[in-house]
Formats: C-alpha cells, structure tokens, sequence
C-alpha cells in the first residue's frame, strides 16, 4: 500500500494526522521528514507520545527521506509521510519518485505570509513553490481533515 | 507571600474557554485559570500565547491530550524549569481541585491534578 499521504503540516505529527487521516486511512507507521526533530532524541519522544503503539513513527532528515523513499513505497502497511515545509517534500517529488499527490495539511501564520485558507497561509515565494510541483505533474490539494473539501492549488494562489 | 499559582488549559478549538467557564460558573473562581487556544498556530506562535498566558508566573499548564501540538508546546516552554509544569487529559474535576490548591509547587500542583482527574474518571453502574 506504501504511503497514502505526502503531507505538508508545520505542527508535524498531531491529533489531525493521528486520528483524523489515520484512522479513516487505516495508517500503520508514520514518516516525520525534519532535520531538527531527527537530531533531538527529546523532540522525538514528545512526537511519539501522540502515537498510539501499534503505529510505527519513522523520524528522516531531509536527505534520509530521499534515499528511503522508495523503501517506504514499497512497505507493504500504509504510511503517512509529514513535513512542515513545502521545500522539504517538494525534493521528495524528483528523482523519479512516484509522489503523484500532495497535502496541504497546516501552515499557520507567520510574518510574510497571507492568508489564503483558514488553516493555510503562504508568503508569494511559497505559493511559487506550489505552482512549480503542480507544473511538475504533481495534484496539489489543500484538505485539513479527510471529510473536508479538497481545495485544488489554483483556488488558494 | 508568593504568588498563587495560574493555571493554564492548552486546548484545541473552544475547550479551554468552555473549561474555564464551567469552572467559573461551578467554583466562582474566575482568576486561577487562563484559557489557550491552539487555533490557526503553528508551534511558534502557540509557544508565544503561551508565554503571554503565563506572565512569568509560577504555572501549571493543563494540556488537552497527551499528544500532539498542545503538548510539543507546553513541554518545549516547560523544559528546564521549575516553575512551569504539564499534566495532560485536561478534566474539569482537576481543575476544580486545582483552584482550591494553588499554593504547592507547580510540581507538586500538577501530580495532585493527575490524580484527581484520574479519580473522576469512573463507570458506574446505571
């Protein structure tokens, strides 16, 4: 089954991801894609305590996620991969890799960025960021929980 | 005399100010406790409302489940320190016992509400 879902979400692994898309989707491990949490054994432990432990939680750089990519693909269970930025999983979609589609899960305010969902905001230079993976063959949707409307790219930049 | 200490709820949507308020329309109490939403923050800017909440007081932050962007927050805020501590599984029976005893340690605070949540979670028999 491999991953069901390549998400971009800035608060990473929480109760929409746990439970919203994990228990519809039936998700049995988790790939968390972040330089930071990957280096802070701490970090990791407050990500895990959200996880039930019968779902597998995988912690990647950013590099480690490109070259064990096609090894979770491949995983027979169903997974959900998760990134705070749009830069991360966009170098995840190159390199032959089958990613077809991504979510657009959260990403909150912050200065530079404007508002263009409830629960996403993008400064210009990250809605570019958006268009280029669409351009590149990959469906951009935004969707916050799985009974939510996916909102197609063009409707929020 | 030291402060009493606050607590904080650290909620998704609307249950903090729905806690509150009962705690509020229960107790009569209405300046233990401060209620904080998650809604439209990233783990930055809710780690900011939590500062603001706290106002360098002696705290307890009481977090809404034991995962998630309520918890990475108030853990990152409370790291190190002595007069911030977290309990989870926020219940409206600590609460109440918690307003009535603000003058143990944040620590000490936040075991004692462990434990009277834990105590109101019960299946009678109907």
């Amino acid at each position: 089954m491999s991953i069901a879902l390549y998400r971009i979400d800035d608060r990473l692994i929480h109760g929409q991801v746990v439970v919203g898309w994990g228990k519809p989707l039936n998700v049995q491990f988790i790939v968390l894609v972040d330089d930071g949490v990957r280096s802070s054994e701490p970090e990791q432990e407050l990500y895990r305590m959200g996880v039930p432990p019968e779902i597998e939680v995988v912690f990647a750089s950013g590099t480690e996620a490109r070259d064990r990519l096609p090894e979770w693909e491949r995983d027979p269970r169903v997974g959900i991969l998760v990134s705070g930025d749009i830069a991360t999983v966009a170098a995840l979609t190159g390199n032959g890799h089958r990613v077809s589609r991504v979510n657009i899960g959260g990403l909150h305010h912050r200065p530079g960025r404007s508002e263009r969902l409830r629960y996403v905001y993008l400064t210009d230079a990250e809605a570019a960021q958006l268009k280029a993976l669409a351009a590149r063959g990959v469906e951009v949707t935004a969707q916050d929980v799985p009974t939510a409307r996916p909102v197609p790219l063009e409707d929020f930049t | 005399m030291s402060d009493p200490l606050r607590g904080v709820i650290v909620s998704h949507a609307a249950v903090a100010q729905a806690l509150l308020s009962a705690v509020a329309a229960i107790t009569g109490v209405s300046d233990a406790l401060v209620p904080v939403s998650n809604d439209g923050c990233d783990s930055g800017a809710l780690t900011d409302r939590l500062t603001r909440a706290i106002e360098g007081r002696p705290t307890v932050l009481f977090v809404d489940l034991p995962g998630g962007s309520c918890l990475t927050s108030s853990v990152r805020l409370a790291r190190g320190r002595a007069d911030v501590a977290v309990v989870t599984g926020v219940n409206l029976a600590m609460l109440l016992d918690f307003v009535f005893h603000r003058d143990l340690s944040p620590a000490d605070a936040a075991r004692r509400a462990a434990e009277a949540g834990s105590r109101a979670i019960r299946t009678p028999a109907a």
